[in-house]
């Protein structure tokens, strides 16, 4: 239960290699919710990096999902570029433009603190959200775009499980890297200035640049979950870039733990689970989804990955007083 | 594009910035007073269009709806503001993420008591007819939500500016660790502000249920433009408040009219470039 931090990267491995090795006998609808699974994770890994890492919490997540599947339709149907080996310009396009989304944003985002920025994310996101449910010519509205098929490059997309492989190494590289990232020298002055950003000023770190960087790697990130959004559904609509789902990714990164990656992708299962899988089964699904949120809030401060740490403070407090008996 | 279609638009424009009036200015002093980002709120303005729908179905009368649908929300509001949010102290995400939840939540129910399809609220036949004046026809239904704004801004204004409680929630909004050195409870006037926005929601939701209609995904879609014209007017501000409902009401209004491909556009734009210019809005206070 308690594992080193080797332990932990060993325990991340198993589970994503038992899921590689179960996913072909699983049914298509199961690959379907595990895939869209990893696609949302992707997604809350890089709000993590706001949020855990930064300590910035965005309220418009979605918009970088919103314009990397965007892109994706639109350069399928009206250029028919993007579904043969050129799928993979498209993943960079795809990053680029969340990216660029994030640069152009950030410059009015960054400057906000607490609320306000809350306030201007939300904002922001609405502003993606509004051109695509109003920009008829180019998104197609409220109806959104259809994408005439998965991508074809040597093998063929479509199945359900070739579809979750690929998924699985863009999850698995996006891990690897924002890993990385959180380690390095950069990742470190960013919790710097998630604790107290004015000691990182006194002590010369440009710490608008930090954020403003860490706000752009995070909208690239955005934008690769987008494109491959886009294939899984066949469909983007603006239904994708609604508040709700900014809200649910905040609500995957705090329900996993954030600051800690993998409680994200976590998170990602949970309300893919409640939403996508329960909403099929019984009808009052949202009574969970609305209950995982309040209860999440009032007892798990930590998220999911912070229940070991707590049941390990429990256990010191209860053994405490014994071993005191002992000395 | 002759005159008679910018006064009709104006007009249209002006009576939806009233009934957006209020929805936002509970918010805004739920934002002022308790730096609260309630997601909740627009659930609240839906609920209010249900329970409404409910009275008129029980007793027929409209008029009794009103003051039934708002103090029922207010008591939800209450109740969620005591139990739960107090709770949590200071803490903006968490907040957030909880009267999401809480939205949820009511989202759930209102479906299982009111079911799926939408509804409308039928007015009395003396609100559903038109007038005319100086050659246009003006449907009652606006006119009466401009009056209702009206009258309720001035009852907010003489509450705020001309009694002692109002004072005392001004003094909360400028700053609530001097007010509470001053003596002044303020737990207790966040839990009257608390209850005073849920209830000018399920008004809102009343009168809105006229003219919107009363339907699921009603909330979320109202909440982002509430949040609009609080952010434009300045947090905290009555009269930011109004002359942010007036704003964006006639740049919805407008935008659909004549850019309608970017009509939300020209609505959240100029949200993010006040906070990003002037993050207390227009009115807003330091």
């Amino acid at each position: 239960m308690f594992l080193s931090s080797r332990g932990k990267i060993w325990a991340v491995a198993v589970v994503l290699l038992v899921l590689a090795a179960v996913m072909p006998f699983a049914s298509s609808y199961i690959v379907l919710l595990v895939t869209q699974a990893l696609i949302l994770a992707i997604l809350a890994m890089s709000l993590d990096i706001l949020l855990g890492f930064t300590g910035l919490p965005s309220l418009g997540q979605a918009a970088y999902l919103g314009m990397g599947a965007y892109l994706t339709a639109i350069l399928a149907t009206r250029y028919d570029f993007g579904l043969g080996w050129s799928f993979w310009v498209v993943v960079v396009l795809g990053i680029l433009i969340g990216a660029a989304t994030a640069a152009l944003f950030g410059l009015f985002a960054i400057r906000a603190a607490g609320v306000s920025f809350l306030m201007i994310t939300l904002a922001l996101g609405m502003c993606v959200w509004g051109l695509s449910y109003r920009w008829n010519s180019m998104t197609g509205g409220d109806n959104g775009i259809n994408i005439p098929g998965r991508p074809v490059f040597g093998i063929d997309l479509a199945g359900g499980v070739t579809y979750f492989y690929l998924v699985l190494g863009f999850f698995v590289m996006s891990l690897v890297m924002l890993y990385i990232l959180v380690k390095s020298p950069f990742g470190r002055s960013l919790v710097g200035i998630r604790e107290r950003e004015l000691r990182m000023r006194i002590l010369g770190y440009n710490t608008w640049l930090h954020k403003y960087v860490a706000f752009i790697i995070a909208g690239g990130f955005g934008g690769l979950a987008g494109v491959l959004w886009a294939h899984l559904n066949g469909i983007v609509s603006p239904q994708i870039v609604v508040l709700a789902t900014s809200v649910d990714a905040l609500l995957m990164v705090v329900l996993g733990g954030p600051g800690t990656l993998v409680g994200g992708a976590l998170g990602a299962g949970v309300v893919v689970f409640l939403r996508d899988y329960l909403s099929t089964v019984v009808p009052w699904w949202q009574y969970l989804l609305g209950g995982v949120y309040v209860l999440t809030i009032l007892y798990l401060p930590g998220g999911l990955m912070g229940i070991p740490a707590r049941i390990r403070r429990w256990r010191a407090q209860q053994a405490g007083p014994q071993r005191e008996k002992k000395l | 594009m002759d005159t008679r279609f910018w006064l009709i638009q104006a007009f249209n424009g002006i009576s939806y910035g009233a009934l957006l009036f209020l929805l936002a200015s509970g918010l805004t002093l739920i934002f002022g007073v308790m730096r609260i980002v309630n997601l909740s709120h627009g659930a609240y303005f839906l609920l209010g269009g249900y329970v409404a729908l409910s009275v008129i179905a029980a007793t027929g009368s409209w008029v009794l709806a009103i003051p039934v649908a708002a103090l029922v929300v207010a008591v939800i509001g209450l109740v969620m503001e005591r139990v739960f949010l107090r709770r949590l102290g200071f803490e903006p995400l968490r907040q957030v993420l909880l009267t999401v939840g809480f939205a949820y939540l009511f989202q759930q129910a209102a479906l299982d008591i009111w079911g799926g399809d939408s509804k409308d609220i039928i007015p009395p036949d003396l609100l559903r007819g038109s007038t005319v004046v100086g050659g246009l026809h003006l449907p009652m239904y606006r006119i009466f939500m401009i009056a209702t704004a009206v009258v309720v801004g001035a009852i907010l204004w003489l509450l705020m500016e001309k009694t002692r409680a109002g004072a005392m929630i001004r003094a909360a909004v400028d700053d609530s660790e001097m007010a509470r050195g001053v003596g002044i409870d303020t737990s207790r006037v966040s839990m009257f502000i608390f209850a005073l926005g849920a209830f000018l929601a399920g008004l809102g939701g009343v009168v809105g249920g006229g003219f919107l209609g009363v339907y699921p995904g009603l909330d979320f879609e109202i909440l982002p433009i509430a949040f609009a014209v609080v952010i434009i007017g300045g947090m905290g501000s009555l009269t930011g408040a109004a002359v942010g409902s007036l704003i964006v009401g006639l740049a919805d209004n407008f935008g659909k009219a004549l850019f309608p491909e970017v009509s939300y556009f020209t609505l959240y734009a100029p949200m993010v470039l006040i906070l990003a210019l002037k993050p207390t809005g227009l009115f807003g206070r330091e």
